[in-house]
């Protein structure tokens, strides 16, 4: 019984992953970092994706809070904000967040306010999405966890 | 004989992003060097027990690793950061009595006239973000190669010293010093885009 439950939950993980990779949600710096997972690290994704949350929603929330200050200009701090971004979701491989950015930023360096406006509400989305989902992938990662803890012994 | 490869290499890494900085230190830890992060370039100066203001100085003597304390192989750092770019840091440390030591840089951006330009100024890689392991498995050879160099150096002194004979044979150590005329210049480099 518990066997199958751990097939059910790696079948589960794998649909998530190739769905999140097809819709070019993530791209393989992600499997990059999945790599990189092993006895001495074994929570390495979640841990630097948890950072990536915290950076991600503190950035978004300074972008808002510059794009709803009615006298606004400073399209060079919202260009440091956005580059950050870009950063930090191309390091774990977050793309389509990232490809947001990049549009993102090409109407900032227009002094486009209404595109900026636009771009960060599809941001925001993006981001949600991706949350989402990432904590959907580490709930089934742990219950994989809890499986193989009680699992009983293969008989050959 | 000490071989070089049996202590282990302890590399410097330099980015003000808390994600690459963990990112990083995974990934060097992996290949088992022991691994600082610091976050800014003044930091990484500090660590090195480099002053911002030693790189002026013309009477900074040689060998290298006067100053440390704990012993650097080599620096990598983010080219994009506020303050002291990675170009800052790589050029003073390359103005420094740590001249030798090898700096990589890494960048988001793929800007050829920035890499020609971190090459140009001493850099040893140019590595484009997100950083692999097989990019940095490129480091071990320059660390070794860095390491060897000193060994022998300092094999040679110990020679020098040891016969009074060999005491006039010519130090090589002193590199030309044609540039340092050259007013430095301090911190901020115009160019603060990624």
């Amino acid at each position: 019984m518990l066997g199958l439950a751990a097939d059910r939950l790696r079948a589960d993980t794998n649909r998530l992953l190739a769905f999140l990779f097809h819709q070019g949600i993530l791209d393989e710096q992600f499997l990059q970092l999945q790599q990189l997972e092993d006895e001495t690290s074994p929570n390495f994704v979640s841990e630097v994706v948890n950072i990536y949350f915290h950076e991600s929603e503190k950035l978004l929330r300074n972008l808002r809070s510059l794009l709803m200050d009615k006298e606004f200009s400073d399209y060079n701090k919202m260009g440091i904000h956005l580059n950050q971004f870009m950063g930090s979701s191309s390091s774990i491989g977050a793309k389509r967040i990232r490809n947001v950015c990049v549009a993102f930023r090409a109407a900032s360096e227009q002094n486009n306010r209404a595109g900026c406006l636009r771009a960060l509400e599809l941001l925001e989305h993006e981001y949600c999405f991706l949350k989402n989902k990432l904590h959907e992938l580490f709930q089934i990662q742990q219950q994989r966890a809890l499986a193989a803890a009680v699992r009983y012994p293969m008989q050959n | 004989m000490v071989m070089a490869g049996e202590s282990q290499f302890h590399v410097l890494a330099v980015d003000d992003s808390i994600i690459d900085r963990k990112i990083i230190q995974t990934l060097l830890k992996t290949l088992s060097y022991q691994v600082t992060t610091v976050d800014s370039g003044a930091k990484a100066l500090e660590f090195l027990g480099l002053h911002q203001d030693d790189t002026t100085n013309p009477n900074t003597p040689s060998p290298p690793n006067n100053h440390q304390e704990v012993e650097v192989n080599l620096v990598i750092t983010d080219y994009c950061m506020p303050g002291m770019t990675g170009y800052d840091l790589l050029k003073k440390i390359k103005e420094s009595s740590l001249r030798n030591m090898p700096v990589v840089i890494m960048s988001s951006e793929n800007v050829p006239s920035r890499i020609t330009r971190c090459l140009e100024e001493g850099a040893e890689e140019f590595f484009l973000k997100p950083v692999r392991l097989s990019d940095l498995s490129k480091l071990r050879p320059l660390m070794l190669k860095t390491k060897l160099k000193d060994q022998n150096q300092k094999q040679e002194e110990k020679a020098a010293f040891q016969s009074p004979k060999l005491q006039q044979v010519e130090q090589k150590q002193q590199p030309s010093n044609d540039d340092k005329g050259k007013a430095i210049d301090e911190g901020l480099s115009p160019e603060k885009k990624n």
